[in-house]
């Protein structure tokens, strides 16, 4: 090799992480994510909001245990999972602060507990299941607003921690830029406002925080791409790798999952009654293939 | 802790025997790629192709030849993992299976690994990869072995031209030093040391003379840590959450101010 590669990553090796792991990048998002939507609405929505609040816990649980097991299945060795968490020579506690892969599996595993109280919580609420103490698990009981906190704070980790895990790493493009971390919690909260307003409107919920909330998802589908777009500046020569089918891939993600919701989000009259179905339908795709896109095209490198 | 011990690589006088290789494959009883039905890669003499979980050592051949292929020269140089003084998997991995042992060398527990593979993204050397055999990922460990029983790598035993040396990371400095002033000396003036120094990763437990740069090697020419990234990705990530609480809580608002009479 006589050409001098574009940055010194190119030399490193590909850790072959692949779908399982775009997988869990898409649903560990919707797992932080909409649990982090659901203590907005906690926090700040009406009684008649509780509703949306509901669905965003009732995402949050099943898409952290599946997040769980796409991780312990991509493991070479599944049955070596705990060694995350406990020393195997030691028994101690195994913990590297530095180590975005050791906090990530210990904010996982405290953040699913979270997730299980509030999904718990939810039943509980619908009626679904018989639990009188679980009203102190909402707000505006402190216990309730304490695990609605701590929760969504987990959740924004959870969401945010997979795209900083890639840029600690050595491989060209994820570790060519610091914004991955950034884009991927913009890009989870789309995507989870998306799949809360995508099932509000299968189950005909029409409470008033909906409007709200298509309005949110609106701004942050508009953030992501003015983050997505200075990452891309950010790459610098590096950019060049995505010269590809992935970048053709990655332009795709741009038009159908921000550019086209982005428009459908002003011109709301576009797609008739099926415009929040249409615009949330496309923000959840653009955001599993941009997570496809980013796994994939740095280890083809 | 002992001193720290090493190799030195001096890739003016290794004759791409591939000795280094087969010691190394012998000793650790690495598996053969494909059950030995090994194909020809077509890169020169390298049908090793890579570092890699069984495939500790790795010679290159690097051709430079001229377009009438009148004139030219092979590089040729016996790759292994750089034992990093600042080592970027023993950093990240979350397991803890990667430690640095009492020879300042760095060694996969393989009984410890679970096949996670962020070392293997981390190395900036595109050293380390999964052994099929074990699910682990392995490298190079020095022979660790061998030396807890005062013995020499395989590898640097085995070469017949002592392009690879063994021994104590200063003894070795020394040595190579000569070796660059008697190449000047000689008229090659391109010789120089490759990670002798602390430029980069607190130095390389494993440094190399070279006559071109580093990328013709297929080395980087500045290799990094990996948390190089950890603070400034923490802090974007920060103020992506801030943003999108402050969108949430905007839009929740406004939704109030309108909806009041």
């Amino acid at each position: 090799m006589n050409t001098v590669p574009p940055s010194d990553t190119f030399f490193s090796a590909s850790p072959e992480w692949g779908w399982l792991v775009a997988l869990y990048f898409f649903v560990g998002g919707l797992a932080g994510g909409s649990y982090f939507i659901a203590m907005f609405i906690d926090l700040f929505g009406r009684p008649a909001d509780r509703a949306l609040a509901r669905i965003g816990y009732y995402i949050s649980f099943p898409c952290i245990v599946l997040s769980g097991i796409l991780l312990t299945l991509d493991l070479k060795r599944p049955e070596r999972f705990w060694h995350m968490l406990i020393e195997s020579n030691t028994f101690r506690p195994m913990f590297k602060y530095w180590s975005p892969m050791s906090i990530g599996s210990w904010a996982l595993t405290i953040f699913g507990l979270f997730s299980l109280i509030k999904f718990l919580s939810a039943l509980s609420e619908d009626g679904k299941i018989n639990w009188p103490q679980a009203n102190r698990w909402r707000p505006p009981h402190p216990l309730g607003t304490t695990l609605a906190v701590v929760g969504g704070l987990l959740g924004f980790y959870v969401a945010g921690y997979t795209g900083v895990l890639l840029a600690v790493t050595n491989r060209p493009i994820w570790s060519d830029t610091p914004l991955l971390g950034m884009l991927f919690i913009v890009s989870a909260a789309s995507i989870s406002a998306s799949l809360i307003l995508l099932l509000a409107e299968r189950s005909r919920l029409t409470m008033p925080g909906v409007r709200a909330l298509h309005q949110m998802d609106g701004w942050v589908v508009l953030l992501e791409l003015i983050i997505l777009i200075a990452l891309m500046i950010s790459l610098g020569p590096v950019f060049r790798a995505w010269l590809n089918l992935w970048g053709v891939l990655l332009f795709l993600v741009i038009v159908l999952g921000l550019l086209v919701p982005l428009a459908l989000f002003w011109r709301r009259d576009l797609l008739g009654a099926r415009n929040l179905i249409g615009t949330a339908a496309l923000v959840l795709l653009g955001g599993f293939l941009l997570r496809v896109v980013i796994v994939f095209s740095a280890q083809g490198v | 802790m002992a001193e720290p011990m090493g190799f030195y690589t001096d890739t003016t006088v290794c004759i791409g025997c591939k000795a280094c290789e087969v010691a190394c494959k012998e000793w650790n009883q690495l598996p053969s790629t494909n059950g030995g039905k090994n194909t020809l890669s077509g890169d020169s003499y390298d049908n090793t192709r890579a570092l890699d979980g069984i495939h500790w050592r790795h010679v290159k051949f690097v051709e430079q030849f001229t377009d009438d292929r009148k004139d030219g020269r092979w590089l040729l140089m016996s790759d292994v993992c750089k034992h990093c003084v600042q080592a970027a998997c023993l950093e990240v991995c979350p397991t803890g299976a990667i430690i640095r042992t009492e020879f300042d060398t760095v060694v996969i527990q393989s009984d410890a690994c679970n096949g996670c593979r962020d070392c293997i993204s981390a190395c900036p050397f595109g050293v380390i990869e999964i052994n099929p055999a074990s699910g682990t990922a392995q490298k190079c460990t020095l022979c660790y072995d061998r030396l807890q029983a005062g013995m020499e790598p395989a590898c640097s035993k085995a070469c017949p031209t002592q392009s690879i040396q063994f021994g104590t990371i200063r003894e070795l400095k020394e040595r190579a030093q000569k070796r660059v002033a008697q190449l000047h000396q000689m008229g090659e003036k391109r010789a120089y040391l490759y990670g002798a120094d602390d430029k980069f990763l607190g130095g390389l437990n494993s440094f190399y003379l070279l006559v071109d740069k580093p990328e013709v090697y297929r080395l980087p020419a500045n290799p990094q840590m990996p948390t190089r990234n950890l603070k400034l990705g923490s802090w974007f990530s920060v103020l992506g959450a801030v943003l999108v609480g402050l969108m949430g809580m905007i839009s929740f608002r406004n939704r109030g101010a309108e909806e009041r009479p």
